[in-house]
């Protein structure tokens, strides 16, 4: 399994992760060399084996839908790097090329 | 001649505290004057609490007067910077959670509250609990008490080495693929965690939600019982928290093994396994037969196929947690022209290489074209893998194993190939994939070095490998020394 410079950057757009040139040469020589020691699971058979996502057996764990006390929109957001009133304070998505992509 | 205060565990503190011998304010001095003396070495902490621990230690003391003392009231306790505290910064020893502060304690740090603990500091961790050494913290390594030059293991390398040089009498950590067992191991302490839902994970900053799990380190096998039990049972805030009852863990505590199967897998042994810690686990396992427990070969053919698994669960599950990191709603934030530009200079420049490397793993193994060879397989991998455990625990009640195959290696001897990293975890990594209980308990030495005896039991029966791990501390002299620090 060998990367390209193209597939990491792909990966980073996909993960809004930005990288410098050296980062992208770093983790496309890194990424490779795991993925190679990772195909060690292609020796197995697993077409008649079903996935596990979670080791308990539970299963639809539900409460009361009752009303209760929460945290303070002043508590919620009091850690927020821009804030506008109660509110989280954000760059405009649309139009931007986030809207595209 | 008497044991410092800093060095006392927590059965006899308590003992000691409740006979008003000491106060938990002298208790939590000693601690926190210990914490002068060698964290300055060690760096366990990322912040120390030391006037939150005062107040608290000074309550911890009028509930002790009024007859209300519950286990840990007045407790010296060290916790993992990835569990939430309202009372301090947690950060996740990353940038971009650097200053951050949470609106609310997680569960196990309110129960402990609850009972009156006292929380001397924030401990040290790989940056998000992603890493085998420590190395990964954006505040610098912690370093090994029995050998400084050495790493503490990790994730959870502050929490272990924090109990091992007496900082703290407990301390909790996380444990994904072996964060608490492996650095337990390399600091000669026990760590045990717990099985997959018997600990809330409410308030742990998420790393890998279908293998993370909360649970103690300590210097006997009855403390980490004792911990376990303070911070075990159904949560509603965590709907993966199972409501099965927590028992005490002590009760059937013995000092012979007479009836105990206990199995023993040939695949946990790889080449590149020191000699020192193969013959230690050796020994330790002799030991246990000679305790009276019958030994049995048990065969788990798919262990080898583990760490492959792993390293594509976890990065894929991390990948999705990570994306909460965003600039947002908390932590760094960095300027741009446009929302997409702030999201990738952020977290460009917010997380650090190995959150990189797994948040970039993560996301090739869910992308489109690579989700079924990647993702999918190795959640069938998985089905394999807990099938394996199930299988060899119809014959044997608890498997032993080294908990990692060096003791402790150099500080910066594996940075350079995350691979190399990765290995340090090929024996813990098995018990998160299949969700079942594991303690790591001091077996002997390598080198100068801590070797590390595993026990491994079946879902919800952490009693049985507390038992077994007990009864073997008790025969042995291992979990009595302590590293030759400044004192």
């Amino acid at each position: 399994m060998r990367l390209t410079i193209a597939d990491v950057e792909h990966v980073a757009a996909l993960a809004r992760l930005g990288l410098n040139d050296v980062e992208k040469e770093r983790m496309r020589d890194q990424l490779s060399s795991i993925l190679g020691h990772i195909a060690a699971l292609d020796e197995i058979d697993t077409a008649a084996i079903p996935p596990t996502a979670q080791t308990i057996a539970l299963t639809n764990v539900m409460r009361e839908d009752d009303v209760r006390p929460s945290l303070s929109v002043d508590q919620v957001v009091a850690n927020a790097p821009r804030r506008s009133g109660n509110f989280f304070e954000v760059l405009t998505p649309l139009g931007s090329e986030e809207a595209d992509s | 001649m008497t044991v410092p205060l800093w060095n006392l565990n927590a059965v006899d503190a308590r003992a000691m505290l409740d006979r008003r011998e000491i106060s938990a304010v002298e208790l939590t001095e000693a601690h926190l004057k210990r914490i002068e003396a060698v964290e300055p070495i060690l760096s366990c902490h990322i912040e120390v609490t030391a006037d939150n621990a005062r107040v608290q230690a000074a309550a911890a003391d009028r509930r002790i007067a009024a007859g209300e003392a519950a286990s840990m009231t007045g407790i010296p306790i060290s916790l993992k910077d990835v569990l939430c505290t309202i009372d301090a910064p947690t950060t996740a020893a990353s940038k971009i959670l650097r200053g951050y502060r949470s609106p609310y304690d997680a569960t196990v740090v309110r129960r402990l509250r609850d009972q009156g603990a006292v929380f001397v500091g924030k401990s040290n961790t790989d940056e998000f609990a992603m890493g085998s050494s420590t190395e990964n913290s954006s505040y610098g390594p912690t370093r090994n008490p029995w050998k400084t030059t050495t790493v503490p293991g990790g994730s959870s390398g502050g929490p272990a080495a924090a109990v091992a040089s007496g900082e703290a009498i407990l301390s909790l950590g996380s444990d994904t693929g072996g964060s608490i067992r492996q650095p337990a191991g390399f600091c000669g302490v026990v760590g045990l965690k717990p099985t997959y839902g018997r600990v809330s994970r409410y308030g742990l900053i998420a790393f890998a939600s279908s293998l993370d799990q909360i649970g103690p380190f300590a210097r006997t096998v009855e403390d980490a019982a004792l911990l376990l039990e303070a911070i075990a049972g159904a949560d509603p805030s965590d709907s993966t928290s199972a409501p099965v009852p927590v028992p005490n863990f002590r009760s059937e505590f013995k000092l012979d093994l007479r009836g105990t199967r206990i199995g023993v897998a040939q695949e946990y042994t790889v080449s590149g396994m020191e000699p020192g810690v193969e013959r230690a686990v050796a020994e330790a396992i002799a030991q246990l037969e000679a305790l009276g427990a019958e030994l049995i070969p048990v065969s788990l053919p798919h262990t080898k196929y583990a760490l492959p698994t792993y390293y594509i669960t976890a990065p894929a599950e991390a990948s999705a947690n990570l994306a909460r990191f965003d600039g947002v709603k908390y932590g760094l934030s960095i300027e741009a022209d446009s929302l997409r530009e702030m999201y990738e200079r952020t977290r460009g420049e917010g997380f650090g290489p190995e959150v990189k490397r797994r948040v970039m793993l993560g996301t090739y193994a869910l992308s489109s074209g690579y989700y079924d060879a990647f993702y999918v397989k190795a959640q069938k991998a998985r089905t394999l893998l807990k099938h394996d455990f199930d299988e060899a625990f119809t014959q044997v009640d608890a498997i032993v194993a080294p908990t990692s195959p060096t003791v402790a290696f150099p500080i910066g001897a594996r940075t350079d190939d995350p691979y190399q990293m990765y290995l340090a975890d090929v024996f813990t990594i098995p018990a998160n994939m299949a969700g079942i209980p594991g303690i790591a308990v001091p077996c002997g030495f390598s080198n100068g070095l801590p070797v590390s005896l595993q026990v491994l039991g079946k879902a919800f029966d952490e009693s049985t490998i507390l038992r077994i791990a007990h009864a073997y501390e008790q025969s042995t002299e291992w979990s009595s020394l302590r590293p030759n620090l400044a004192s």
